[in-house]
This record gives structure tokens, C-alpha cells and sequence, in this order.
């Protein structure tokens, strides 16, 4: 007779999110995520400079189709992240603690995620109502302005908000019709893969969210030079490192948007004016007549 | 009474070119314009202009002068002060001073009062204006007398109002002022460049320091004795006169809250890098290429005038221009042939005269740049074009010139040329011509000409630019934004979109 063991745990592989996809890195290098007790709880891929490269070109592949999904469309997407996020809140929470954060905490940082999510799936068919503008020209033209996506956004997400910091910078550029890359935070790596997982399962088109983990030392040139990156949106740093950014960025002239020492988890930290952050106003005339 | 419409076909210098349109119209031959050239008894340029500090006429420290010439005769108009690091450091306080001590404080209403008063003096004194706007610019005095100054004036008068309605402006956020705005501006549109830089500013608050280009100084110069006459604190406006040194003295100082900068990518790209780890704020207008797209549909002849309007304005000194040029290919031959007999028409020569169509270039650095460009498209291997007009003998001309047989690697359809040069290359269907428009770093403007009102708005919703004219080109207004994508720069001006470069949202 065989005696009762219990179960032996199915640990999970944390690997990046490409184009739809959950590769490895190309590079094949990882690094410990280790606890408090410095005991390993996962192999972190170290995302590479290659990595990013094929992000940006799945990023772009993807901004034609996600800029001219309608808003209605997006906010449902959106909407539908929440949704999927709120099912799997227990393992989010689990991840937190895993990474240091206390129960309690963890679990108010995953419900105030799954929030910030609602709060932007409602703004996407607003934030053009309040910031466009009908514009009463002298000459017998029609002439009015709309915003548009400033197009792909390279995110350098906060080091010390592992999902919330991620998510708040996330969803404003994306309800807003750009696609983005972002390096997740360094220290608290494990929610950004798998919320990943969640925005693979809630119809986000592929390229639209590319994740990538590694080292900010590595990368940060890469994410602020890039010449077919169009904003760059940093959220810790000090000022040798904010110079370093906005100097690479000049080479074509991308937006550089700092998001330092914002207090994640303050109601502050969420409203329309982070959505404008990466948008572009246009304005088209025409004229009035037979 | 019965007109008798002389119908001559051209004969032109070249003798290459024969209009195979019908019943045409030509004007060389048949019409002689008269000369019409715009009075200047009423207008007085000084021997010598200083810089316009804390309210006062000052000279530059070090005393060194720059000349500024009138480009359609190479004459000197007059010699301005080249304002040094010093001369910028001295309009930095005199800028901080009054926005502490007077600007910042003072009721929005009463300063939007000061800003009206601009307006109503530039009104008053818009013909001088335009006079010496075009003998310093080259301009001609038709664009400088409709466009530019009224523009100019009409800018302070929007503007103006703006000042006591910012709650108005920013929903859910309070807009505060950033301070002292350090603003460098080019040279196409001298006086309307500092419309659109001062009176935002003023109006959200700020004070400000201006440098205006060094080849066309006088009407900011102008400006300055209307800014004294209206009253406005000493200090609320400084205006320091040079060149390149100049303006990264403004960059460069660390009491400026904010740079505004009109002029090309390149140095657009320099102001972000100098500026970086700054804190300063910072909006740029920079170059571009814009496409203008001309569908089958489309009228036309209005097209053509378009087309004309959009690359020949000003000399082509607009970095709005369309000098890409997209014909549907089933109209390309009709298109090109009716543009070839417009430039035909079109004068070129004195800008004090009302007839004239172009004017001068601006310099003659700018010549040689836009010469070069007309050989290295010919070493490109496209077919040239331009006009048999004659030029005066002095000055800096350029005949209005097209090129076709380009292709999109072509340095003369990828790089601004800023003059009176238009690339035209053909395109089948709507998606063939977008993404060839689309295919630029640049992203300032576009055209699209058709009669079909659902391809206006695919075209211009696909258009990544942020400014677009359909079925119009190069139009202008206080009230809309103006400003690009991608590496046209960003921030708007005009508007209420153009509120957002000078003012702080606070929750």
C-alpha cells in the first residue's frame, strides 16, 4: 500500500510578453528573485536590448489597428482586464506576499488595481469629449481639434509599485489607443508577468501590452532611444538618470513624460491628464461654401 | 460691353515649355502688370536698435551691432544690438522681477487689459508693420499686409481674454503660472512668432524673454516701443536681438522656468538635449515635409491654387509648406501640366509691391541652402522645372521650381528644404498615398484635396500630422492649435491648447 503524500506544487516559469506571445528571453539570461530570507522564488527572465527591439516592432505593428479600435471597443477591453484580474485576485495577492508585502496591503494594492482599470475603461470614450475642441475661426472654415495617440510608448515602470505603479501607467496610455513596452518593476517582478497573463486573456490584440523583465541599468538606454518609440514615460530615477533620458530621447524628439515620486496608491495619481500625457492634438479645417 | 480676352499661348525664356492647355490665359506677353509698390514715407527704421529690458531701451554690454539687411537689395536697413550672455542674464531679473513683483499678483482681468492694449496698437500701426516687415523679410507686402500682421494683432486680441478665464481652460485642475518663459523664434514670420509666443504667456501669467532671429529683428523691435507705449510693467517683456549665441544663453540659464522654441529639428533636438535634467519646461515647433494629396475627385483647379498656395507662400520659408506633393496618378499629367502654366503666371520680385507673388528669400545663407538642394536633386536624378519669370539683378531669388521623377528616398522629398521647391511624386489608390505621406519623420501638416467627404475624413484621420487642410491649405487662426507630430516637435500653439505650454496644473 502506498502511503499518502501530500501534493508536490506545480511552480510557475515567469517568462516576458512579446507580440502576444510568452517567450524567453532571446538572450537566455536570467536573475534570482529571491525572499527575504534569500531563498530563490523564482528565475526572473533578464530581458535584453534585442527584446525590446522586437517589442517596438510588435508595438508598432500593432498601434494601426488598436488607434482606430473605437472607444467603446477599448473601454470593453479595458472593462474586461478588470474582470479577469478580479478572478484571479487570490493569486495576485499571493504574489505580493510572496515579494514582502504584508496580506493586508497586498490585498488593497489588488483591489485598487482592478479599480484604476474601471476607472480608465470608463474615460475612453470621455477624455476626447473633454479635451477636443471646436475652434471658431475668422474665415469661413470649419476647423476643429481631436487628440490622438501620440503612438508607441516606451514605460519604465516604478520600481516600488509591482502592480499597482504598473497598471496606472499602463492603462492611460492604452484606453488612450497607444501600444506600449514596459520594463517591469526590478524588484517586485513576479505580478507584472502575470498580469501579463491577464491581459493576454482579455482580448488586448497582440502587441498592444509588451512586458518585458531585467535590469534598469541594462535597458533604460534602450527604452529612451529607440527611434521608433515616440513618448518615454519614467517613473523613478534620480536626476543623472532623468538627464540621461530626456538627452537620448532628443534624437527624435520624444515626449518625456517623468511620472517620479507620484504616490501610486493615492487618489491623485489617477485622472485624464495622464491619459493626455500621450496624446497628440490635431486639427483639421475645411472650408464652408457650395 | 464686350471683353476681348487676348489669348496668347507662352513663349517662355527657356523655350522648353509649351502649354498644351486650351484657350489659357497667359500673362506674360499679353498683360504687363504697372509697378505698384507700397509707400514707405510713413515709416522710420533707426540707424541703430538696443535691446528692450526692464521696460528701457538699453545698449548691449559688450557694445557689439549686427547688421540686418533688406534682402531683395542687400542694402543695410539698420544695425542691432547683439545681446550677450550678460545682456540675457540682465532680461532674466528684469523678467523675474516684474513676474514677483507685479505680474504674478496683478488681477488676471487687469492683465488681460494690457494684453487688448497690444492688440489695439498693433491694429493702429498694422500698415507700418507690414511695411517693415517686408523690406526686413522679404516678404511680400500682400502676405505681410493680410496675413501677418492682422494675424499678429488678431493673436493678442484672443489671447487677451484667455487671461481672467484660465478655471475655464483646464477641467478638474487649477492652472498656475510657470514663471519666466525664455522664447526664441525664426525668422519666416517675425512679428506673428511673437504674437503667438508673448501673448499666450502674458495671459497665463508668465513674463517673458524673447530673442528674435537675427535676419529679421526690426518689427519685434517695433514691438518692443508698442509694448512700452501700452504701458505693460517694466520687465513683463524683454526683447534681446542676436543669433545663435544668444538664444543658448536663454536655453542655457538657470532662472528660466520655460523654453519655447520655433525653428528647425536640428536645433530642436539640441534645446531638448541642453535642457535636459533642467526641470525646465520646454515646447517645440520644428520642421517638416508636409504631404499635399491631390485625388481625382478633387476640383481641380482649386487644387492647383492650392498646390501653389501651399509651397509658394512665402518663398516657401514655412515649415507648414506642402512641399510633398501627392497626385492621384489618372489626373498626374492634367495636375502637373495646369501647375506648370500657374507658376507661369506667378511674379517674383520686389516684396513692396502689391502685385508681386513671391518675394525674396529671406538671406543669403538661406539661398545657397536652397540652391544646393536644386542641384542635388538634379544629381538625384529628377526632372526640374521652374518658372522663366525674370528676377532682379540684386537681392536673393529664387524662381518657383517643381520636381517630378522623385522617388521617396530622395534626399530633396525626405529633408526641409524651406524654400520655393515642391517634390511631386503620383500614387493609385488611398492607401498607396497615405502611407507614402506617412513615410517622413516629420509630422507637422497636410493637405488632402477631394470632393469625396467620407475619404476626407479616412485621409485626414490617417494623416499623422497636427495640422490638417482639406480642400484649403496654409490656414491660419488665433483660435486653432497649431504644432506637430512625431519629430515636428510638440506642444500646441493657438487655441485653447495653446494655454497648456505656459501654465502648472495643480489639483
Amino acid at each position: 500500500m502506498v502511503a499518502a503524500t501530500s501534493r508536490v506544487p506545480v511552480a510557475k516559469t515567469y517568462k516576458i510578453y512579446i507580440d502576444g506571445k510568452f517567450p524567453r528571453t532571446e538572450s537566455g539570461r536570467y536573475f534570482p528573485l529571491k525572499d527575504d530570507e534569500g531563498n530563490v522564488i523564482a528565475s526572473i527572465c533578464r530581458g535584453s536590448r534585442k527584446d525590446f527591439r522586437n517589442s517596438v516592432v510588435a508595438a508598432r505593428n500593432a498601434f494601426a489597428a488598436w488607434s482606430a479600435a473605437s472607444a467603446y471597443l477599448r473601454g470593453q477591453i479595458l472593462y474586461r482586464i478588470a474582470e479577469m484580474l478580479e478572478g484571479r485576485a487570490e493569486q495576485f495577492v499571493a504574489e505580493l506576499v510572496l515579494q514582502g508585502v504584508s496580506k493586508r496591503r497586498a490585498r488593497a494594492e489588488v483591489d485598487a488595481t482592478i479599480d484604476r482599470l474601471i476607472y480608465y475603461a470608463g474615460w475612453s470614450d470621455k477624455y476626447q469629449q473633454v479635451f477636443s475642441a471646436v475652434n471658431p475661426v475668422a474665415s469661413s472654415h470649419f476647423n476643429f481639434s481631436v487628440l490622438e495617440p501620440t503612438g508607441v510608448v516606451a514605460v519604465i515602470a516604478p520600481n516600488d509599485s509591482g502592480l499597482l505603479g504598473l497598471v496606472s501607467n499602463i492603462a492611460p496610455a492604452i484606453v488612450g489607443g497607444n501600444t506600449c513596452v514596459v520594463l517591469a518593476s526590478e524588484l517586485l517582478p513576479l505580478c507584472a508577468v502575470s498580469f501579463a497573463e491577464v491581459v493576454h486573456a482579455s482580448d488586448v490584440p497582440a502587441g498592444v501590452v509588451n512586458i518585458l523583465t531585467g535590469f534598469r541599468d541594462e535597458l533604460t538606454e534602450q527604452f529612451a532611444s529607440h527611434m521608433d518609440v515616440n513618448a518615454v514615460i519614467f517613473c523613478d530615477g534620480d536626476t543623472d538618470v532623468s538627464r540621461d533620458i530626456q538627452v537620448l530621447a532628443a534624437d527624435n524628439i520624444k515626449r518625456v513624460i517623468s511620472r517620479v515620486d507620484t504616490k501610486w496608491s493615492e487618489d491623485a495619481a489617477q485622472n485624464p491628464y495622464l491619459i493626455k500625457d500621450t496624446q497628440e492634438t490635431k486639427t483639421t479645417w475645411h472650408p464652408i461654401g457650395s | 460691353m464686350s471683353i476681348n480676352r487676348p489669348i496668347i499661348f507662352p513663349k517662355t525664356n527657356s523655350g522648353n515649355f509649351v502649354s498644351t492647355e486650351p484657350n489659357k490665359l497667359a500673362f506674360n506677353d499679353g498683360w504687363q502688370y504697372a509697378p505698384a509698390p507700397e509707400s514707405t514715407d510713413h515709416v522710420t527704421i533707426d540707424q541703430r536698435y538696443k535691446l528692450f529690458i526692464g521696460g528701457e531701451f538699453v545698449a548691449p554690454e559688450a557694445g557689439r551691432h549686427f547688421e540686418t539687411i533688406n534682402p531683395a537689395t542687400e542694402e543695410q536697413l539698420s544695425s542691432v544690438a547683439l545681446a550677450g550672455e550678460a545682456d540675457v542674464d540682465r532680461a532674466v531679473k528684469a523678467a523675474r522681477k516684474a513676474y514677483n513683483g507685479v505680474w504674478s499678483k496683478m488681477p488676471a482681468s487687469e492683465r488681460s487689459k494690457y494684453i487688448y492694449r497690444i492688440a489695439r496698437i498693433l491694429q493702429e500701426r498694422a500698415r507700418e508693420f507690414a511695411v517693415i516687415e517686408s523690406l526686413d523679410g522679404g516678404k511680400p507686402i500682400r502676405e505681410s499686409r493680410d496675413i501677418d500682421i492682422p494675424l499678429a494683432a488678431a493673436h493678442f486680441f484672443y489671447y487677451a481674454g484667455w487671461a481672467d478665464k484660465l478655471e475655464y481652460a483646464f477641467p478638474g485642475r487649477h492652472a498656475v503660472p510657470l514663471g519666466v518663459a525664455g522664447q526664441i523664434i525664426p525668422w519666416n514670420f517675425p512679428l506673428l512668432m511673437c504674437a503667438w509666443k508673448i501673448a499666450p504667456a502674458l495671459a497665463c501669467g508668465n513674463t517673458v524673454v524673447l530673442k528674435p532671429a537675427e535676419t529679421t529683428p526690426l518689427t519685434a523691435m517695433k514691438l518692443a516701443e508698442v509694448i512700452r507705449d501700452a504701458g505693460l510693467p517694466p520687465g513683463v517683456v524683454n526683447i534681446v536681438t542676436g543669433a545663435g549665441e544668444t538664444g543658448a544663453a536663454i536655453v542655457n540659464h538657470p532662472d528660466i522656468d520655460k523654453i519655447a522654441f520655433t525653428g528647425s529639428t536640428e536645433v530642436g533636438r539640441i534645446i531638448q538635449k541642453a535642457i535636459a535634467g533642467t526641470g525646465k519646461r520646454y515646447t517645440l515647433e520644428l520642421g517638416g515635409k508636409a504631404a499635399n494629396i491631390i485625388f481625382a475627385d478633387a476640383a481641380i483647379d482649386e487644387a492647383v491654387e492650392g498646390i501653389v498656395n501651399g509651397i509658394f507662400f512665402n518663398q516657401g520659408h514655412v515649415c507648414c509648406a506642402g512641399s510633398r506633393l501627392f497626385v492621384q496618378e489618372s489626373v498626374a499629367d492634367e495636375v502637373i501640366r495646369k501647375l506648370r502654366d500657374r507658376m507661369e503666371t506667378l511674379i517674383v520680385g520686389d516684396p513692396l509691391d502689391k502685385n508681386t507673388d513671391i518675394g525674396a528669400i529671406n538671406s543669403a545663407s538661406q539661398l545657397e541652402t536652397i540652391e544646393s538642394y536644386l542641384k542635388l536633386g538634379q544629381e538625384e536624378g529628377a526632372q526640374m522645372y521652374q518658372s522663366s519669370c525674370a528676377v532682379p539683378d540684386r537681392g536673393y531669388w529664387c524662381r518657383p521650381t517643381i520636381f517630378t521623377g522623385v522617388s521617396q528616398s530622395n534626399r530633396i522629398v525626405q529633408e526641409e528644404i524651406f524654400g520655393p521647391v515642391l517634390a511631386i511624386q503620383t500614387f493609385r489608390t488611398l492607401e498607396e498615398g497615405l502611407s507614402k505621406a506617412n513615410n517622413t519623420p516629420y509630422g507637422l501638416s497636410g493637405g488632402i484635396w477631394t470632393d469625396k467627404g467620407a475619404k476626407i475624413f479616412k485621409m485626414t484621420q490617417g494623416i499623422r500630422a497636427g495640422v490638417i487642410w482639406a480642400n484649403t491649405f496654409n490656414k491660419f487662426d488665433p483660435t486653432s492649435p497649431f504644432g506637430g507630430y512625431k519629430e515636428s516637435g510638440f506642444g500646441r500653439e493657438g487655441g485653447l491648447h495653446g494655454l497648456g505650454a505656459y501654465v502648472r496644473l495643480e489639483a
